[in-house]
Parts: structure tokens; sequence; C-alpha cells
């Protein structure tokens, strides 16, 4: 780290503004919100020094919504309108998530994903998560003191297309700028990799509450290159407390419990499991609703015994991330250990004995993963110096294709691909004069559509009428930083473009959207207009500040007329954002950015120009 | 052999829907930049690399770390619309270069193409009697090991199979850096592509039987 800054002369700019960002930890458990100040990432915490949040929201039907501690309080009681643990059903219909029986909700079946029936109304999972989010982002501003330009959430690494489009809608609703979704066995690597300066190949084995991920990661010098990632989205702690919950009723001879006493006694499962991480011998003892009293004594030797399957569980998706690393236990230097459940005892037995090594516990494993994004965040925001931030390199957890015959999937983008990738494919029409081709995009490692996810059907409209066989239609995917999905096909045989962009949104209709955003604005007594004209004012801003400080590096690469062209644009735009009109702010900031296309490529291609300038010569003849 | 015949032909249905005709029919896979023309952008040339099948590890490794510095977009999360979309295709095109110049086998399918010669990955299933003989040989003894559960002979097939696939690569090397033998070379390509596949399959065996212990 650079002790003093040399500017220099000609070099030095405005004094650097530093950007309010964060990184989110959204856990099925527990939420934490955390940020850089003064170079060191910290969590936040609220006005009584807690930095979890517990991740319960509880609706009352007078509208009023609890996050938090409150809400956990409040669990036992009205477990009907108390949702914990909703990360479970983020991105995930009804027949998707396992026990569902136990959790005492009124689901609605939604196509894409489920919703809950509270007091206050029908919910969906993004509302519930966005609940939680809007906290932290009123906890942050207090903290920091002012609006923020952004956050880094981040999302377990083995979460698919819908659960990440879930998340980043959830973010959306509670007012926040995602600035990237991170994968949390990732953000871990780099709060442990910063911290300590490692190199070398480490493996980051991350148990939750609801969700297990495996992250095989290469540390170099300012490069985070994920190698492979693995997991199981529906394997966490939950699963730890449901079978002790289990072993209750059979040891108390249970059967049929209210949702009240299904609270209560999961509520004791968890601790009992919990006092076992320092105890050998865990007492459980609960009051029924009809008044009866139960009790029993959970062993360290029967929690082992019931819960082997699960532990047995975490280390077929570690072996599958290596073979897929193409590395050998040996070839890991260490272990990083996130998430609470890692405290188990048993956990930390079965990766110890299967890499050969101690677990790395020096990090608080409930606040690595925010940390990490808090530093991500940091460097997104543009507060860190070239030369003093790094390079992150993530991989896409689970393959994408599209239906083919026999209901079998061809695979267009392969699992543990580095992110950004783009892929393509060329199909043509299989009838005379075929006009319209429909196609199904699912992700998965199955072979079989039906063991695979669905993320969208489209269709593709408008082919000129050909003979079989000579239309050209290239089906691209492209998969962004965030792991995100879109989709487009063209005919490009005769050079007419037939063009469709499917951005799968997972059973959220446009509808729905505007709806949570007016429900949310009600809720919170925002004014919509006025929220929608800040944030394209903060959007056209930031894009003026961005052309202008391209203008002034490379302003050469533009013909005078260009130029004229980009000046006359700013000034329309900067006229629009004088105006009431969100959308006339919009039209204009879609006009500056078409204007500048041209000039942000040549920048590019200069850039790139750069890199390899000098080197060519001498390694031409190695 | 036919196996890999039907799956190029492979006929593309989707499920019925009454105004569509659905079926499609898969004309050739390929992977993609983001330049519709690209059936022959050099990744050489991107990574300053010459434009062989000898590679340099470590420089392919550094030049792709510099170019994803200066392009991937978490340099841009603050910048313009069109400059975030430049830096997705550029990154996009950098990954793209990167996975298929460290990989042998998809190295010397871009040198070929790069030299106008059609490997016939997806057409040519030819194979010399004596490769396809070996093939039947590893797929019996495959079977066997699977019925017999037996991880050690697993072990020893795969250690057979890298074995005669690092052979292998060194007569592709040969073919194309040093007496230069295209279609020498693409047959020598057809047969590592077989070899792979039957790399996976036991890895897939084996992770069957060590999943069950």
């Amino acid at each position: 780290m650079a002790l003093l800054q040399i500017a220099e002369p000609g070099m030095s700019s405005a004094p650097h503004q530093h950007r309010l960002a964060v990184g989110i930890d959204l856990g099925t458990t527990n939420s934490l919100v955390a940020s850089v100040r003064s170079g060191t990432a910290v969590c936040l915490t609220d006005a009584q020094g807690r930095a979890l949040l517990p991740s319960v929201v509880r609706y009352h039907s007078s509208g009023a919504v609890d996050v938090g501690d409150l809400a956990q309080q409040s669990q036992a009681e009205d477990s009907r309108n108390t949702i914990v643990s909703v990360k479970r059903f983020m991105g995930r219909g009804v027949s998707d998530v396992a026990h569902i029986e136990n959790a005492p909700y009124d689901f609605v079946d939604a196509p894409g994903m489920l919703q809950i029936r509270t007091c206050a109304g029908v919910r969906s999972p993004v509302e519930v998560s966005a609940e939680i989010l809007r906290v932290l982002r009123a906890r942050a501003e207090a903290s920091l003191g002012g609006p923020l330009v952004g956050a880094v959430v981040t999302v377990p690494a083995y979460f698919d297309e819908a659960q990440r489009q879930a998340t980043k809608e959830a973010a959306r609703l509670a007012g926040l700028e995602v600035l990237r979704l991170l994968n949390e066995p990732t953000a871990a690597a780099i709060a442990y990799g910063l911290d300590h300066a490692v190199e070398g190949v480490y493996a980051v084995f991350d148990l939750g509450g609801g969700t297990f991920d495996i992250s095989i990661l290469r540390l170099t010098q300012g490069v985070f290159e994920v190698l492979a990632t693995n997991g199981d989205a529906a394997l966490g702690g939950d699963d730890f407390d449901h079978r002790v919950f289990c072993w209750l009723l059979e040891q108390c001879g249970l059967h049929q419990l209210g949702p009240r006493d299904t609270r209560l006694l999961l509520t004791k499962a968890r601790e009992a499991k919990e006092a076992l991480t320092l105890h050998a011998s865990a007492r459980v003892t609960a009051q029924l609703d009809n008044g009866e009293v139960i009790e029993a004594t959970l062993t360290s030797e029967i929690f082992t015994d019931i819960t082997r399957t699960l532990v047995q569980k975490t280390l077929a998706p570690t072996r599958k991330a290596l073979r897929d690393a193409a590395l050998q236990v040996s070839d890991v230097k260490g272990v990083v250990m996130v998430g609470g459940s890692t405290r188990m005892p048993q956990i930390q037995q079965a990766v110890g004995a299967f890499f050969g090594c101690e677990p790395l516990n020096n990090l608080d494993p409930d606040k690595v993963v925010a940390l990490g994004a808090a530093m991500q965040a940091d460097v997104l925001a543009g507060n860190k110096a070239a030369g003093d931030d790094w390079l992150l390199l993530d991989v896409i957890p689970l393959s994408l294709g599209i239906e083919t015959m026999g209901e079998l999937v061809e695979r267009i983008v392969p699992r543990n691909s580095t992110l950004p990738v783009a892929r393509a494919q060329e199909f043509t029409t299989f009838k005379d004069g075929q006009t319209a081709m429909r196609f199904h995009v699912v992700q998965g490692e199955r072979e079989r559509v039906g063991d695979c996810r669905s993320l969208a059907h489209f269709e593709l409209r408008g082919i000129p009428p050909m003979v079989a066989g000579a239309a050209r239609i290239r089906v691209m995917f492209q998969v962004d930083a965030d792991g995100l999905l879109s989709v487009t096909a063209r005919e490009i045989s005769t050079g007419v473009e037939a063009a469709v962009s499917v951005k799968p949104a997972f059973g959220l209709a446009d509808e729905d959207i505007s709806r949570m955003l007016r429900d949310s604005f009600e809720h919170a007594k925002e004014d919509m207009h006025l929220r929608a004209l800040n944030e394209a004012r903060v959007d056209a801003q930031r894009l003026i500040e961005a052309v202008h400080s391209a203008l002034e590096a490379d302003h050469e690469l533009l013909e005078s007329e260009e130029r004229a062209a980009i000046d006359c644009r700013i000034e329309e735009l900067q006229s629009a954002m004088k105006s009431e009109d969100h959308r006339a702010v919009k039209t204009a900031t879609d006009a500056l950015n078409r204007v500048t296309d041209t000039f942000a490529a040549r920048r590019m291609d200069r850039q790139v120009a750069q890199v390899l300038k000098g080197r060519r010569v001498n390694e031409l003849d190695f | 052999m036919s196996k890999t015949n039907a799956a190029a032909e492979k006929v593309l249905t989707f499920k019925p829907t009454a105004a569509l005709t659905r079926c499609v029919w898969r004309v050739a896979a390929m992977s993609t930049p983001f330049d519709a023309t690209s059936a022959a952008l050099d990744h050489f040339a991107l990574f300053g690399l010459p434009q062989r099948y000898a590679i340099d590890q470590r420089a392919l490794e550094q030049s792709y770390r510099d170019v994803q510095t200066k392009v991937h977009p978490d340099r841009f999360a603050q910048a313009s619309a069109a400059e975030q979309r430049v830096s997705l295709q550029w990154a996009t095109r950098a990954n793209e270069a990167y996975q298929t110049l460290r990989d042998p086998l998809q190295r010397a399918r871009h040198l070929l193409e790069l030299r106008g010669v059609d490997c016939g990955l997806e057409t040519n299933t030819a194979m010399p009697a004596d490769f396809l003989m070996q093939q039947m040989q590893w797929r019996e003894a495959l079977e066997e090991a699977c019925d017999d559960r037996d991880l050690a002979a697993l072990e020893q097939l795969a250690q057979e199979l890298a074995q005669q696939t690092s052979a292998r690569l060194q007569h592709l090397a040969q073919h194309l850096d040093g007496v230069r033998d295209d279609l020498a070379a693409a047959g020598e390509l057809r047969c590592l592509i077989f070899m792979q596949k039957f790399s996976l399959a036991i890895d897939d065996a084996r992770e069957g039987i060590e999943g069950h212990a």
C-alpha cells in the first residue's frame, strides 16, 4: 500500500471524493452490512451496537413491518406472519423447497416463485428480502452519513440464475444500486487473502444457514481467480436443526404439531445444536401449546449419528469442484472456513480429514463475507487507486443450455466458465416456409430437461420464409459479471434481423414488479415519482462525469464533428436534468450513451493495444 | 461411434405450441466473440503470442491478466453504459481466447481453423482401425471395472489413457509445429477428443463408486 502519493506534474486531479459503498451479506439466518472506512473494512452496527441482523421479517395487519431481533422474538407467537429463512424461497416454487410442510406459512404457488399469504397481504420472497435490505441500507446511510452510490450484495456461489435475479430484484426494490452480485466464498477469499497476504490455491468451505458452497481459488499478486465452484443451494444449518427436530419428535412421541409448536421446537433444536459446539450434551425442555412439557437430552454422539449423511453431502460437491479445477487434494494450501455452521465440530473434523490439514478459522465466519463484499464495493465505487486494487475472476456455477429433441439438454455454456462469457450456437429451420421458432432455456448439469431448472421460453418470429435448412438462426448466450444471463436470437443468412432479447424474470412479471414498487413506496411513504426523478438525475450526472473524464483523457480519438455531437448531447442532457420529467432525463441519457459508443470502443482498443505493446517484441521468440 | 454422428445431426424439437413450427436443426456449434463475422478471430494475436502450438504458459497467463486488468467490467462499474458494454465484450473475448489457448486440444483446433483446415470434428468420424480396437477394449475394461466397483482397475485404466494421451499430444505438436502436416494433425486431434471424452467417463465412474462408498 502506498504510504504517500506523489503526483506527477500535470497529472494531479481534483481531490478524490470518497464514494459511499457497502457490502451486504444477505444471509439465510443473519444479514450484515459492512463498509470500508479509512482503509479498513468494518461491519456497521445498529443503535444497540449489534452487527448481525436476524433475517426475520414480521408482518402486522396494520401494515407495519418488524425486521430483525424484534421479529425474531415473535417467531413462536405469530409464526404464520413471521418469515424466517426467506432465502430458501428465493427464486423457488413450492415443490422445490425441502421440508416445506414444516414451514408454518400459507404458501401461494405462483409460477416461477412461491409467495406467502400474510395478514398484510400476499408477499413474494423478493419483497420479504427487500425489507431486510431496506433496514441495512438505512443503517448504512445513518452510519456513513449520506446516500450510497451502491452496494455489493453477496449470493451463494451455487445460486442459480433464478435465485440471482430474485436477489438483484430485492435490492432494486430496497432502493439499492447493485454494483455487483458477488459469490459468498469469493467475498470470503478476498477478505482472507488480503488480510493474510497469501498466495497459492485455497479452498473456501462455506456452510451457512441454508446453503453450502465450495470454491477453489488461485490467489496471486492482485488476482483472485476462481477455478471451480460447487455446492448445494439447499443444504445448511437449517437442515441440521431439522434432523434434531425430527429426533425430538421421535423421542417425545409427538405427531402433527401446530405452527407455533413447530417453530418452538425448531428453535429449541437449533439451540441444542449450538450448545453442542462447546459441550458434550445439551438438554432440551419445552412447553407445548397444550401445556405438555417435553424433555430430552441430545448428546454429541447422537447428533453425529443423525447428521452423518448431511456432513457427507458436503464432500461430494467438494470432490467435484477439485476435479473441475483439475487439482488434487494435495494442491490445496489451505481451507478457509466460512458460515456459522462450520462451527460444528463434526464439520471441522470432516473437512480436516478430507483435505488432510487443519481448517483455517482465523476470521469470524459470520462476518468475513460482508467484509469481503465491502472491500469489493470500495474497488467498484472507484475509491482505490489503480495498482492498489485487484482483479476478481469468478465463474458460473451451473451449465446453461437449450432443450432439444427427446427433452434432452444441449449444453451451451459449461459450468465453471470464467465470467463474463458468451457462447453462440446456430440453428436452422426444419420445414419449408417456417417463420418462427421456439426455444426453452434451462440451467443444470443433468441430461434431461425435467431435472434441470427451466429459466425461460422464448420465440423468434419473423424469419423470412425459406426452404428448410436455409435460414441461419444464431442463438447467443451472454452471461455478465454478475452471473446473469441474457439470450438473443437473430436470423443472419438473409441479413434480415429478427432479434429477441430474453432476461428471464422467473415468474416475476413486470406488473408484479411495479406492484411491489408501488407497495413499497406506500409503505415507506416515499414519492415514487420523486425517487424515479432523483435516480434518473443521479444516473445522468454520473454519465456526464464519466464522459467528461473520458474526453479529458482521450479527446484526440475523436474527429471534430464527433466531438461536437457529444458536446451537443451533453448540453441537451444538462437541460433535461432541469426538468421535472424523469422520462426526458432518461431519454437524453440514452442519447448521450449512444453517441459515445464508438468513442468507448476506440478507447478500449487503445488500452488493450498499450498493454501488449513492448511485450510483443521480446516474447515472439521464446 | 455412431453416437457422435447422431449428436452432430441432432434434430431439435420443442414442446408443442399450436402457433409454431417447432423443429429446428443444429448447424454447428461454435464458440463466439461478439463480432458476428468471427470465424477466424486470432486468439494468439490478442495476447501478442506467436501463432503456433507450443505455447509459453506464463506469457499467456500474464497477457491474459494484463488485458483483463484493463477491460474487466469491475473497472467500469462507475462508467457510462457505452463503456460498460464495450468492457463486457472485451472481457468476454479475453476469456474466450484464454480458455481456448490454455487447453491443448482447443488450442490445436483453433490453430487448424486459423490455417483454414476443417478438423471435421462433427462430420468426420472415420478413425484408424487400431484406434477403434483400442477404444473397444477400453470401453469393455471400463464396464467391467464399474460392474466390479473396482477403483484400482479404474485407476490403472486412467493411467494407461494418460500415457497414450501424452504420446499423442507429442505427435500433434510435431504435426503442427515441426514437419507441418495439418491433415495428420486433424486426425490426431479427433482421436484425442475421443480420449478426452473417455477420460471423463472414467471420472464419472470413479465418482459414482466413491459417492456410494
